[in-house]
């Protein structure tokens, strides 16, 4: 194919993926004067015309339940677009034991689009784990080397936070954060009495303009996407400046199957499919970034075999699918009294928590290892779908006295969701499955998961103190309300042995998609696919951009990191590049 | 302290201006502001002509209509679950999910043939005393403890509640007899108004 078409435009770089880490990859690269071609695998994106915000319930048919009530049990109809766990002709499949779920967005921007907007950085210790307690490997980076690259990725992207030296939970390039909502002053008192930190958060939402991008207006949509680029997703903030300089093309709709091997041992091209006329094509680059998602990543990587790579390129070390982490996420929620005397007043603020607790126990002795942070939320937001099952289910019966419930109920809950470090085990990886094509007639990704006895303690830990913090802030914890035939809905069960209570708690592998580690860097190539440049070992002209290349996957959510070593291994490969050794 | 809520004016203003200051953005197309203001064509306009249902067929339909402005009828403080809207929602949801439609259709089924078994008519048909008497019955789970026989309607019941309460709460007045104030421009967010207690 490649003989045939003599007259090939060959760009500079090819970065797969349009999300956080091609966004990134795709500004530096153009800006540092190279010519950039992105594959997305989905459309190219209207915020203008995609993007719900402001829309009331009311203003669609299905009220944002979805058709069929389909986003009655995940998401809603008014998130930007998004994708979902499952999306027609593009399965995945789960080993025999395993229960994991997959969260893709083929769109341009990907998942952050929607994405909750926290951008914390990751601490000193997080780089060095091994070195701190034994388990799981250190980065072949430290803090020090990232860090001037957080800094740069904050101060183009915009966060607030506040200053506040919280041990391994490190300050960034702050925005002034928000004044704190009702809910968080009560939750702010309790955390006091408990000696739980508790601080503004750090979100990637603008409170005041940063490079023509306006200041947020409060209206707590951020997931349905920002029509003023207020907050931070790629397709806004990292492409917009990329087709600028006029050495950037996009191909939307384009699904890399392979990566190609050329004759001198790098790689030469992408095939791809265009969905749209279901017709193979190849782009052809000096240089491939791949940042398709840390599972996609590892797909597209194992699916690209030849005879030099019987296993999929770059993976002599046969490590690719392996080392895969998600988060560990419980929740629980409360309902506080005190909330029913708050009057009508507007609640919204930014779209996501003014307030978190970062690990506030970070050196001390604890019956698991590593930590957690957590989020919470609640008060009087915009109603929807799905949001007086609780109430109904409680009170039961009908009339205007279940109306008045529900009202004085209303913005009466805070829920609670921690989100803690999962350190990698030998059950959990993705390979490809033997048997099963997607509509594009690409093998498909097929998932082993099992949680470790860590995350399990420290599940039950998160119950614990979600409990302590509801009950300290004068709240009664909401249990779930059971089946009709069991007759009644309140009673609970003290479960005593830890792992029993943690697996009762635990998200589902997948669920708080925070999926990487799938392609990790180090410094021996016989255990690691990439160098501490997040190039391949193997082959010199490949590089990873995504979360893959993460060794572990600290309680701070990965997309901030994401941008700052993809901006990192950006530079690296401008740097390469001028001086002809790619 | 008090959030200003800005206008029309002031936010094409600001979108101009960020544009002229040299917006990585290029710039934001002035619809995209009008979008913004929440006055997009809504695809449904209001109750202007009768909704034809898609699923459910013309009795069991004003049986929903019934149950919905039962379970959150028209009071002093605000009108019903039937001027909310809620029927059409809870039917177009039903056309697209056939487990919506064994749920809702089957229950409602259910329903009469229950009431045509205690009291030798359809619910519609039923006097007032004998309706909130089989309301009141699976209107609570532990009905279907004392009185296994009505363990289904507990469950159809339950279910429909859930869906009323969501067509009714997402309703224009549903969210004003919540009080819900918000889904608005603000130059800057106020915090929390001062409450004894909080």
């Amino acid at each position: 194919m490649s003989q045939v078409n003599s007259a090939k435009k060959v760009y500079d770089v090819c970065v797969i993926g349009s999300g956080a880490g091609g966004g990134t990859a795709a500004k530096v690269l153009t800006e540092g004067g190279l010519s950039v071609v992105m594959l997305e695998a989905g459309p190219a994106l209207n915020p203008d015309k995609d993007f719900k915000e402001h829309v009331w319930p009311y203003e669609l048919p299905h009220r944002g339940a979805g058709i069929g009530g389909k986003a009655r049990q995940a998401f809603s109809e008014f998130l930007a677009p998004n994708g979902f766990w499952e999306i027609d002709g593009e399965p995945y499949t789960t080993a025999p034991g395993s229960s994991f779920r997959w969260f893709r967005s083929r769109i341009e921007g990907g998942r952050t689009n929607h994405w909750g907007r926290i951008a914390l950085r990751f601490g000193p210790a997080d780089f060095m784990a091994r070195s701190t307690d034994g388990m799981g490997d250190d980065w072949p980076i430290t803090y020090d080397e990232i860090e001037p690259y957080y800094d740069k990725v904050e101060s183009y992207i915009g966060v607030f936070g506040s200053k506040e030296n919280v041990p391994n939970a490190p300050d960034g390039v702050f925005l002034p954060p928000p004044k704190p909502r009702c809910t968080e002053t009560i939750i702010k008192k309790a955390c006091d009495q408990l000696n739980i930190t508790c601080i503004p958060s750090r979100l990637a939402i603008l409170t005041k303009e940063v490079n023509g991008r306006a200041a947020c207006h409060y209206c707590g949509e951020c997931g349905r996407g920002c029509i003023t680029a207020s907050n931070f997703s790629s397709s806004q903030v990292m492409i917009p400046p990329a087709h600028a300089t006029g050495r950037f093309t996009m191909i939307p709709n384009a699904m890399a199957r392979e990566i190609v091997l050329g004759k001198n041992g790098t790689a030469e091209a992408v095939s791809y499919i265009d969905k749209t006329t279901r017709s193979e094509k190849r782009v052809y680059a000096k240089s491939f970034v791949v940042a398709a998602s840390a599972c996609e990543t590892a797909r597209l990587l194992l699916n690209s075999k030849s005879a030099s790579f019987p296993d999929g390129i770059a993976n002599s070390s046969g490590v690719i699918g392996r080392y895969l982490t998600d988060t560990v996420g419980s929740s629980l929620a409360g309902y506080f009294p005190q909330l029913e005397k708050v009057p009508p007043h507007n609640h919204d603020g930014v779209g996501g928590m003014h307030m978190y607790m970062p690990w506030w126990r970070f050196g001390k002795k604890n019956d698991f290892l590593r930590g957690y942070h957590i989020e919470f939320g609640g008060g009087r937001g915009m109603p929807g779908i799905g949001g007086f099952d609780g109430v109904c289910a409680e009170y039961e019966g009908y009339g205007s006295s279940l109306k008045q419930k529900c009202r004085s109920h209303y913005g009466t809950v805070i829920g609670f969701s921690g989100r803690g470090e999962m350190i990698p085990n030998e059950n959990c990886y993705c390979d490809i499955d033997p048997t099963v094509l997607d509509r594009w007639g690409i093998p498909v990704l097929r998932f082993h998961w099992q949680w470790g006895d860590n995350e399990l303690k420290m599940a039950r830990d998160m119950q614990e103190t979600f409990r302590s913090i509801i009950e300290t802030g004068g709240g009664k914890v909401l249990v779930g309300h059971r089946n009709a035939d069991e007759g009644n809905a309140t009673i609970e069960k003290y479960v005593g042995d830890p792992l029993l209570a943690g697996r009762s708690s635990i998200s589902e592998g997948g669920t708080i998609i925070h999926e990487l580690g799938t392609v990790r860097m180090g410094n021996n190539p016989k255990t690691s696919v990439l160098n501490k440049n997040c190039q391949a070992h193997d082959v010199k002209n490949l590089f990873v951009a995504d979360a893959a290349p993460f060794v572990t996957n600290p309680d701070k959510n990965p997309t901030l990191t994401i941008m700052a070593l993809s901006w990192k291994t950006s530079e690296y490969l401008l740097d390469q590049a001028k001086k002809g050794e790619l | 302290m008090s959030g200003k809520v800005i206008s029309r004016r002031n936010i094409l203003k600001s979108l101009t201006i960020g544009a002229a200051a040299g917006s990585v953005m290029q710039v934001i197309p002035l619809e995209a502001a009008k979008y913004a203001h929440g006055v997009i064509a809504a695809e449904k306009t209001g109750t202007a002509g009768e909704y034809q249902p898609k699923f459910f067929p013309p009795q069991q339909y004003k049986t929903l209509q019934v149950l919905c402005d039962t379970i959150f009828p028209a009071d002093a403080d605000s009108k019903g679950a039937v001027e909310a809207g809620a029927p059409e929602f809870i039917d177009l949801l039903t056309s697209e999910n056939s487990d919506y439609q064994l749920k809702l259709g089957g229950g409602l089924m259910w329903l009469d043939s229950t009431c045509t078994d205690r009291y030798g008519k359809t619910y519609l048909d039923c006097d007032r005393q004998q309706q909130k008497e089989i309301l009141d019955l699976i209107a609570y789970r532990k009905s279907a403890v004392s009185d296994p026989s009505v363990s289904q309607g507990v469950q159809f019941f339950a279910f429909l509640r859930d869906m009323t309460a969501d067509g009714f709460f997402t309703s224009k007045i549903g969210i004003e007899y919540l009080g819900y104030i918000g889904n608005t421009f603000l130059t800057e967010f106020p915090g929390c108004p001062p409450v004894p207690g909080v």
